[in-house]
């Protein structure tokens, strides 16, 4: 494990493996469906398509009609699109069926230059030219597209985000002009065009804002535009910036965050669990920025820095089969330590790292645990850790190491740590009811984006304190002080409390003969009252007396558990308390007079047998107009009793009024 | 009619016959005794009396006997601890009338009810207890000359703040007034207390009261029930009067901010806390006296009505710049909670409370304890000191019984009094109802049940 410490990005450990670029090979990405294309040899002697998975993996050979440009398959797989010159853009249908003959599309003008193109639907396709935009409909079953929409702009280069169909293209001399498009099912909606500002303007005007330095992602549920922007060298040169910009509906896209890359030179980005990742080539380090964990606001834009100091990825070893000998049985297995931050990789959005010359195609990923002892900050280590995916085990353990000796926090950080829990915990209740309540109303749930992660009351339970509790190496004091701690929170954004937590505590308590605590805690109803806790109670009573008037009243609180009442009263020989009690609540007439009777007699206090059964004998008379138990009642033995002690001329005579 | 005199103290002394055996040693029996100029001769009868009636009546019971009725005088005995026996004698209420010429002096004999001397006898050992130990551990550490210095120096000055006219029920309940609040805000305050205790760990126990009303006690319920006692009787009342003497200017009673922008200050420990050279008096208490035997420091913080209580063992004496801290630490935060509770203290105050009926509560499971008869600032009763006696006797008569029982009166001035028991909780009621019956009473104090305890076990 020492090895894993000290780095917080890595790469996925099973790279997906090609054919590497050679004079033979060459190699195309569609970041739309994840492919990796190997062309060899124009497509003659094979085109191998690797993918996410195994859906996406297939190989085929075509003509070579030329050198391949670009080449991306439909979201359905059916329609491969592949660009060899400038003017036009071929379709081979991959339906079966269908025949195999290729069919092609031009752009419109004479002077037109295909840029590049792309898939926004199953048989929607955009081709971005230097004069705009064409949008087509493939039709692979007449051999035709049709084309559907075009708009007129110059254009320097476009970026596409497949997620969301977005499409931004560069405009003016400069190319700081970006128009963003949207593609939605056939149509296409134009959305504001906005200017990104430029650290200087050259004189004559050049194309300054270059593809390289624009991404487009989606960001906590929001579409970024991300400008990489270099400094001028020279004295006061605070290194490169990253600036963000928040697409809007209504109105040109809105600058709101700038990342601090302190740095200068060769950059590229990721974003990965809503971090932006920032590869610097140079030092070879990697920086994170998380726009939502504060940063300094100056009334129109967020400055962050970066969440930790920069620190390399995670070294790479990749396995390498080789030929196998005659020697050894097995294919001979070596591993070689990739080269990072190397000139030959290229970095897709969101987060994918391809070596064309080493056949490799990565994820990046976040590690959290060794981002645990890097923030020493607990308050905001959970704030960071809170906005995560895969956080929920991570905050747990560093909830129970926050306890225990050896890391232990002290109890306002504790405190601050259950706060900011709860409150992700309070807003996912929240949502949770908003949800239901819009099912109800036939809302469409698309709005919901991914929530904040939820550590809830039995994660903390079942990892955190049902362990912590018994360490004994704290404290019992420390415990409940944790504890109260944690039930405050909980009240404090109006969580109810589960009953597991209150027995800790009164597990706690009792241990450790803190009766007079948990007393003075009953009292304020600090520990909510239900049926098991006045249980627990009850069962306290032979070490600490009160706690049955404790267990009492809370049973009369819940007012359902009037049965139990009576049980405890008559397991207590209190024969005529728990005949006022069931008086008093109106259930005199409903009660087993059997329970009673068999109680009474057990008392061996023959006036009280008596007295208890004269009751029942009246509330025969009073109920069926005569005094006698009905068989069904179970009581015989009883009367048999009765007659055998006090006569048979005692039992109650009830003469019907004439 | 004739003026009553009210009940005086006659006498007050604490002896072991263990201590002078012999004849002519009678004197060293006698640890302490008021009044203190009473010749040594009227002192040795007094407690031979005392030493053979205890042996006497030990013949008949395995009690030991309880009280002496004489004409004048009532005396109340009690072994606080073994061969340790502390008696108070107080004297009759008398009334001076004429009859037929001749002044005849009437004894008012049921005035003095054995069961509130009785507390407060005990009473009286257990402050010692609380702030001096208990006598067989003085003798252990040091000697009995320790004892007797130490007896003299707590007792002669403890006799004359004895209000014996007024002692009443509330001595034999001696009970507490607990805050009521809510949840989140006591969990606020238990939290707080939490942290106390951890960022200062030489703080063992802690306890947090708002006016004269306990919110919570980290110490053990007898113990508490003692200092509680203390405090709303004596330091509090006194820490005020210290007060309203400093600032005499001032017009309001708006507390002054001190500096630091808190209204936190030192009711016991140092009352500048930029003169180091003054600790103040830091009363010692002795808790856990059966078990542990702690000895602590009673270092008492307040900020406007909200007090804590921190009670640090002396074997941990913290130097000044501990003040300071804990000053910093408790003064802001302790104001914000106590503005808060003020909030919701007001709240529920502020109901008109135009009752026909008063009424004392007291729960011996936890000494709660509730009382409209008395008022709140004087704690001296604000009704008819004979319906109040009469609430003692209920009181005595449900002592003997386990029963849930219920007794209801009516006084010659037709006013009802209605006492309940029901488990460990005790009800009485006064109900001023001109011509009323039984029943109708019987339905009004039903009635007060249900809307007073429908959220406990409470039985009609």
């Amino acid at each position: 494990m020492a090895e894993d410490e000290g780095f917080y990005i890595e790469l996925s450990p099973h790279p997906t493996r090609f054919e590497p670029v050679s004079k033979a090979t060459n190699v195309f990405f569609d970041e739309v469906n994840k492919q990796v294309f190997a062309v060899r040899s124009c497509g003659a002697t094979g085109v191998v398509v690797k993918g996410p998975d195994e859906k996406y993996c297939t190989n085929f050979r075509m003509e070579d009609k030329g050198e391949v440009i670009s080449i991306k398959f439909s979201y359905d797989m059916k329609v491969l699109a592949v660009q060899r010159s400038q003017k036009t853009v071929e379709f081979i249908n991959f339906i079966p069926g269908l025949d195999v003959v290729e069919y092609s599309q031009s752009c419109k003008g004479k002077t037109t230059r295909i840029i590049g193109f792309n898939w926004t639907n199953i048989n929607e396709i955009v081709f971005i030219t230097d004069h705009g935009i064409e949008f087509y409909q493939v039709i692979p079953e007449k051999k035709t597209l049709k084309l559907l929409k075009s708009f007129n702009v110059t254009v320097n280069w476009f970026v596409f985000l497949p997620d969301s169909s977005l499409l931004l293209l560069s405009a003016s001399s400069l190319g700081n002009v970006l128009h963003p498009f949207y593609f939605k099912g056939g149509t296409v909606l134009k959305l504001p065009k906005f200017e990104v500002d430029l650290p200087v303007i050259p004189k004559p005007p050049k194309l300054s804002l270059l593809e390289r330095d624009v991404t487009m992602s989606n960001i906590y549920g929001q579409v970024y535009i991300i400008v990489l922007r270099h400094q001028q060298r020279g004295p006061g040169n605070l290194g490169a910036e990253v600036v963000l910009y928040q697409l809007q509906k209504e109105s040109p896209a809105k600058k709101t965050d700038v990342l601090r890359l302190n740095m200068s030179g060769r950059f590229a980005l990721n974003v990965v669990d809503n971090l932006i990742i920032v590869h610097h080539q140079a030092s070879k380090t990697t920086m994170m920025f998380d726009i939502k964990l504060g940063g300094d606001f100056d009334g129109y834009i967020n400055s962050h820095y970066p969440v930790l100091s920069p620190l390399p990825i995670k070294p790479f070893k990749l396995k390498v089969t080789g030929i196998t000998s005659m020697s050894q049985p097995g294919p001979e297995i070596t591993h070689i330590t990739c080269e990072l931050y190397s000139p030959n990789w290229i970095v897709f959005q969101p987060n994918i790292i391809i070596d064309a010359k080493l056949g490799c195609l990565w994820h990046v990923m976040l590690k959290l645990e060794p981002l645990v002892t890097m923030i020493p900050d607990k308050g905001r280590l959970m704030d960071f850790l809170l906005l995560r995916t895969e956080c929920k085990m991570v905050i747990l353990s560093v909830c129970k190491q926050a306890l225990v000796p050896g890391h232990q926090c002290n109890l306002p950080t504790i405190s601050r740590i259950f706060d900011k829990l709860n409150q992700g915990y309070r807003n996912y209740l929240e949502q949770e009811q908003q949800g239901t309540q819009g099912v109800e109303m036939g809302m469409v749930k698309s709005n919901r984006k991914r929530s904040q992660a939820v550590v809830d009351q039995s994660d903390m339970y079942t990892h955190v304190f049902s362990v912590f509790v018994d360490n004994r190496d704290v404290k019992h004091k420390f415990i409940v002080a944790v504890l109260m701690e944690y039930i405050r929170s909980l009240n404090q954004f109006q969580i109810p409390v589960q009953h597991y937590l209150y027995e800790l505590v009164i597990n706690t308590l009792v241990q450790n003969n803190c009766f007079y605590q948990l007393h003075q805690f009953l009292q304020y109803h600090v520990l909510s009252d239900s049926k098991p806790l006045a249980c627990l109670m009850l069962s306290l009573e032979s070490v600490y007396p009160p706690a049955h008037q404790l267990a009492l009243d809370m049973l009369k609180r819940l007012s359902t558990a009037n049965e139990e009442i009576v049980e405890v009263l008559l397991s207590k020989h209190q024969i005529l308390t728990a005949l006022r009690f069931i008086r008093s609540v109106g259930q005199v007439d409903t009660v087993s007079a059997r329970k009673f009777l068999e109680a009474a007699l057990n008392t061996e206090d023959k006036m009280l047998f008596y007295t208890v059964f004269k009751f029942f004998e009246e509330r025969n008379a009073r109920l069926r107009g005569h005094a006698r138990f009905v068989p069904g009642e179970h009581c015989e033995e009883y009367v048999k009793q009765f007659e055998d002690i006090f006569g048979s001329e005692s039992f109650m005579i009830v003469t019907a009024a004439s | 009619m004739a003026t009553r005199s009210c009940i005086t103290l006659y006498n007050f002394f604490i002896y072991n016959s263990n201590f002078g055996p012999r004849e002519g040693e009678e004197h060293k029996k006698i640890l302490f005794f008021h009044p203190p100029d009473a010749s040594i001769d009227t002192k040795i009868k007094a407690v031979g009396l005392c030493e053979a009636l205890v042996k006497f009546t030990e013949t008949f019971s395995d009690q030991p006997c309880e009280s002496l009725h004489t004409l004048k005088t009532r005396q109340v005995f009690f072994q606080a601890e073994k061969d340790f026996w502390m008696v108070i004698t107080v004297t009759i209420p008398r009334s001076e009338s004429e009859k037929d010429g001749q002044p005849i002096t009437e004894y008012h004999e049921e005035d003095v009810q054995d069961s509130v001397f009785r507390a407060v006898l005990e009473q009286s050992y257990k402050m010692f207890k609380l702030f001096m130990g208990t006598f067989t551990n003085i003798i252990e550490k040091t000697n009995l000359d320790q004892l007797i210095y130490r007896m003299d120096h707590f007792y002669s000055r403890y006799l004359g703040t004895l209000r014996l006219s007024q002692a009443d029920i509330m001595e034999v309940e001696n009970g507490i007034h607990f805050l009521p609040l809510d949840k989140n805000t006591y969990l606020r305050i238990q939290c707080f207390i939490n942290l106390i205790e951890a960022t200062f760990s030489q703080v063992k126990y802690t306890a947090f009261l708002y006016n004269d009303q306990l919110v919570w006690s980290g110490l053990e319920q007898d113990d508490m029930r003692v200092l509680y006692k203390y405090l709303t009787t004596s330091l509090f009342p006194s820490s005020l009067e210290t007060e309203l003497k400093e600032s005499p200017k001032t017009g309001g009673p708006l507390p002054q901010m001190t500096s630091s922008s808190h209204y936190g200050k030192y009711v016991t420990g140092p009352p500048n806390l930029s003169d180091p050279s003054n600790c103040g008096r830091i009363p010692h208490i002795y808790v856990n006296t059966d078990s542990k035997y702690e000895e602590l420091n009673l270092i008492v913080y307040r900020a406007l009505s909200a007090t804590v209580c921190l009670m640090v063992e002396t074997s941990n004496i913290p130097g000044f710049e501990w003040y300071r801290s804990i000053d910093s630490f408790l003064g802001p935060q302790l104001s914000s909670l106590a503005s808060d509770i003020s909030e919701q203290y007001n709240k529920r105050t502020s109901v008109p409370s135009e009752q026909q009926y008063k009424y004392i509560y007291f729960n011996h499971m936890n000494l709660a304890q509730k009382t409209t008869i008395h008022n709140r600032k004087t704690l001296s009763a604000i009704i008819n000191p004979e319906i109040i006696r009469l609430i003692a006797d209920i009181n005595a008569d449900f002592d003997k019984t386990v029963d849930d029982v219920e007794t209801v009166m009516k006084t010659m001035l037709d006013c009802w009094v209605v006492g309940k028991k029901s488990d460990q909780r005790e009800f009485y009621v006064v109900i001023n109802q001109k011509n009323a019956n039984l029943i109708e009473i019987n339905e009004e104090v039903k009635r007060l049940c249900s809307t007073h305890f429908n959220n406990i076990f409470f039985l009609d």
